[in-house]
């Protein structure tokens, strides 16, 4: 069964903007899904749907198969964990572990419990020097993975990341990255939002294109990112070792490569074919 | 939040948004003294209705309905208030005028804040600061004032954007009793103020980095110029002042009550 189906979502903000018209999907038990898409095309709409913090003006959102309008954000919030894609703005306790266990206090957790899932989750994002720092002593990229270990604490069955890269330099984007493929490989589903074409090249996922409310487009990366016509459509550039083996098309490589390692290992067996 | 709904300028052109501001500013005063000056019914309807041609001509009745509606509530609790003490501590005569004199509390408030609602949505930010400046109100204090105007719609943006992701941490703010409820706020509150803090660093730098304040003496495009409907404007705020203070002091006001036949309690 879906974990979180949509059916036919429309969505009217209070202002009259249809952000979504039309959308219909089925996300999987243990998926990894990139929702891409122009500024405007109502990626994050779509995904605060997927939560309960806005309810489809018509059609339906079901979460493990309940309604979204039937139950309040906070039941939704136990399944679905939504990483808010700028950390000051959930920030707020004197001590990191504090922030943490804030969610896990909402949700009822015993003393105990909510010790030990702080301890796991500080462990897990290397947080433990950080313990009892004041999150706002955080550099950005720290606070963002306080932010992260603070929805991943209470184990939620998704992982919903608004657009998680944006202004974190290179190496702690390719943590990030790792340490998302890892999530999904111990069978979390993740949901991210994001422009950034070579992050998901770099993750393989399955893409959701989308644009002017609607889904433009729905299959693999390596489909979807190596498709010229329907990623300018989206307002999206193909990764970049995609526009170079379609630039080598013409001596037989395959078009569809987004993988760095997949495309070095080609042109090594064509080099050694060459040689011998 | 829909208090702040009926503040909000919307750019049209109309007689009264074409006045000047601080003509207009000076009317808003005087509806307020004489608002002050009454605390009989009669009164206060009569001013309750005053600015309603205003409203009228400005074309701006939906948002002002709003911002009535808006403050209903709290004109309740000034009702409900008076009405209570004014009962436990039996500071009035009968029944009747109490509850006239908890409606005219009532009515005052709402005078109060329709007044104030009519000015700031017929008055645009610009030509706010224009007015400030000309009164000769240092620059620095004008453009805080503006700033701060022109920031009410980005932090309530931004509180939004807070609530939802709190919400999303399993936040309920409308559990538990009233004292819970109270601190459920703090974790939205935290945020918004540390959030609001750094931007107005950063629109310090920015307005630092274009120069602010390097010329003392500063120019505007646009001049303010009391016009024949602005004397028109004055001479009517002049009127109702006038006449505010005379009836105050020289006429016996009515109470209902002599018109209308004796509550049955």
């Amino acid at each position: 069964m879906a974990l979180i189906e949509v059916k036919d979502v429309f969505f009217t903000y209070q202002a009259g903007v249809e952000a979504l018209k039309g959308v219909s999907l089925q996300i999987r038990d243990g998926e990894f899904v990139a929702i891409m898409g122009q500024n405007g095309a109502g990626k994050t709409t779509l995904v605060k749907n997927f939560n309960g913090l806005l309810k489809p003006t018509k059609g339906e959102v079901l979460v493990d198969g309940v309604s979204t309008r039937d139950v309040s954000v906070a039941k939704l919030a136990r399944t679905v964990g939504f990483v808010f894609q700028n950390p000051d703005h959930q920030l707020f306790s004197e001590t990191v572990e504090e922030e943490i266990a804030f969610a896990l206090r909402n949700f009822g957790f015993e003393a105990s419990a909510i010790e030990k899932r702080v301890t796991w989750a500080v462990n897990l994002l290397d947080l433990v020097d950080y313990r009892k720092t004041s999150p706002f002593m955080l550099s950005g990229g720290e606070r963002k993975r306080v932010a992260l270990a603070s929805v991943l604490a209470w184990d939620p069955k998704v992982v919903i990341l608004d657009e998680p890269t944006i202004g974190q330099d290179y190496r702690q984007k390719e943590n990030l990255r790792q340490f998302i493929v890892q999530l999904n490989e111990q069978g979390k589903t993740v949901v991210v939002v994001t422009h950034d074409v070579e992050f998901v090249a770099e993750c393989n996922p399955r893409v959701i294109l989308m644009k002017e409310g609607k889904i433009l487009a729905d299959g693999k990366a390596k489909q979807i990112l190596t498709n010229t016509s329907l990623a300018l459509d989206a307002s999206i550039v193909p990764p970049q070792i995609s526009q170079i083996f379609q630039g080598l098309s013409f001596l037989g490589f395959p078009s569809d490569v987004i993988d760095v390692s997949e495309a070095k290992n080609l042109l090594v067996d064509r080099l050694r074919e060459l040689r011998s | 939040m829909s208090v702040f709904e009926g503040f909000r300028f919307r750019h049209v052109s109309s007689p009264i948004h074409n006045r000047d501001p601080r003509i207009k500013f000076v009317f808003v005063i005087a509806l307020f003294v004489v608002a002050i000056l009454f605390t009989e019914f009669i009164p206060l309807l009569v001013l309750f209705f005053l600015p309603l041609p205003f409203v009228w001509v400005a074309g701006v009745r939906r948002q002002w309905l709003r911002s009535l509606r808006g403050a209903l509530f709290l004109a309740m609790f000034i009702f409900v208030f008076n009405f209570v003490f004014g009962y436990l501590y039996k500071s009035y005569p009968s029944t009747s005028s109490l509850l006239e004199y908890s409606l005219a509390m009532f009515l005052r408030f709402l005078v109060l804040v329709e007044s104030f609602s009519v000015f700031f949505l017929t008055t645009s930010p610009d030509h706010l600061s224009l007015a400030l400046e000309q009164t000769r109100v240092p620059y620095e204090f004008t453009f805080a004032f503006t700033t701060a105007v022109r920031f009410v719609p980005v932090l309530a943006e931004e509180a939004q954007t807070i609530m939802d992701a709190q919400k999303a941490r399993g936040l309920e703010l409308e559990r538990g009793n009233f004292l819970k409820r109270v601190r459920n706020y703090i974790p939205i509150l935290i945020p918004l103020i540390v959030s609001a803090i750094r931007r107005s660093l950063e629109l310090a730098e920015a307005m630092e980095s274009r120069a602010w304040g390097v010329t003392p003496k500063r120019t505007n495009l646009y001049v303010l110029k009391i016009k024949l409907g602005d004397v028109v404007l004055l001479a009517l705020s002049i009127v109702l002042l006038v006449v505010g203070i005379y009836v105050r002091y020289f006429v016996p006001i009515p109470q209902l009550s002599t018109f209308l036949p004796p509550l049955p309690f």
